[in-house]
């Protein structure tokens, strides 16, 4: 019996340390994510010098350059590409904005050609409802718990004890006293 | 005990995320395919590298089962290419070539280096065409049905195996 709860304990402790580790490190993961985004991104400027005949379109320039990905590199954007095919797109990104075409114009008229691979920001569709639910969804699963494990604690410690519990603790003061 | 066990769920968590994210390593970002697959082939009014008078469009491609190839004299794998297209050609299979971003020239001495398995070149040296097919580098190969869709695409180099491998059944596939 004895040694049955001394392996329970052991086995608790050891459940609970894994817990904490793991809850640890997700939370230090969520952690840097979220630095990482807030962080600004040193975008390098593209090579060539654009006249904007209003700082809106720059403005709008800069944005579409920086969030359009390089199809032919791994992970940049067009603004930051040496790439030939990242000056063609800026090129073209420039003429349609002088066109007067919206952002919603420009984007659709690079995924036609390139794929949804150079949205650095995927649009919400159906196919991406897990990318953008997913975090949204394990954000709520983690406060749940956590609103869990803190009632289920507070239960446990606002109990009254039992008429039997008073007892035996009055013996054990009793006994105490008189040892 | 089994509440026990819930406390296990942030690891198993941990592990799943794990998992994905190792598997992500060994996926090739350059294999996937072409946003224009199954749509029609781009519209396009070029003169060729042949005859700079001649000048044509998308019209080119229909009746036929293509396999237009997008190269240039600067792209050193077009021309390790080179033997793999020809032996596509002297197979029967129509090839239409996209000469991309280079000079009339320099695409002319290509071809009489290295060979002209292509049925006519479309001379591209602004790379419009090669925009509007989504080219970011060449080589690139587009299979076209005889209706003018695209069929197959495929990035970079042709390895020997390739022709007998996928080009070859793909052409004989939409024929």
């Amino acid at each position: 019996m004895a040694l049955n709860r001394h392996r329970m304990l052991r086995l608790n402790v050891m459940l609970g340390l894994g817990f904490k580790l793991s809850l640890g490190f997700m939370l230090s993961l969520g952690f840097m994510l979220g630095m990482a985004l807030l962080l600004p991104t040193p975008g390098l400027a593209a090579s060539e010098v654009r006249e904007f005949s209003d700082p809106v379109t720059e403005q709008r320039y800069r944005d579409l350059t920086a969030t359009l990905r390089c199809p032919k590199c791994e992970n940049q954007a067009i603004d930051d590409s040496e790439s030939p095919i990242a000056g063609d797109m800026r090129e073209r990104v420039y003429l349609q904005l002088q066109d007067g075409r919206s952002d919603k114009e420009i984007i659709d008229f690079m995924v036609e050609r390139f794929g949804d691979y150079v949205l650095y920001n995927p649009r919400l569709e159906g196919r991406t409802l897990l990318l953008w639910g997913l975090p949204v969804a394990l954000v709520l699963l983690g406060l749940l718990l956590v609103a869990l494990i803190v009632r289920g604690r507070r239960h446990a410690s606002a109990r009254e004890l039992s008429a039997e519990e008073r007892d035996r603790l009055d013996a054990l003061i009793k006994r105490e006293r008189t040892e | 005990m089994k509440r026990r066990l819930l406390l296990l769920l942030p690891l198993v968590g941990f592990l799943v995320l794990g998992i994905f994210l190792f598997m992500g390593l060994s996926i090739n970002p350059f294999e996937r395919d072409s946003a224009l697959m199954a749509r029609e082939f781009p519209t396009f009014e070029l003169a060729t590298l042949e005859d700079a008078d001649r000048v044509v469009d998308e019209s080119l491609l229909e009746g036929e089962v293509t396999l237009v190839n997008v190269w240039g004299e600067w792209c050193p794998t077009c021309k390790q290419e080179m033997p793999q297209l020809l032996d596509l050609a002297e197979r029967g299979v129509r090839l239409v070539g996209v000469d991309y971003k280079d000079t009339r020239d320099k695409g002319r001495d290509f071809l009489d280096t290295y060979g002209n398995p292509f049925e006519v070149n479309i001379f591209d040296p602004e790379g419009t065409l090669g925009f509007d097919l989504g080219v970011y580098g060449a080589p690139e190969t587009f299979l076209v049905d005889r209706d003018g869709i695209i069929r197959y695409h495929h990035t970079g180099y042709i390895k020997p195996e390739d022709v007998r491998d996928t080009i070859l059944p793909e052409v004989e596939k939409w024929r």
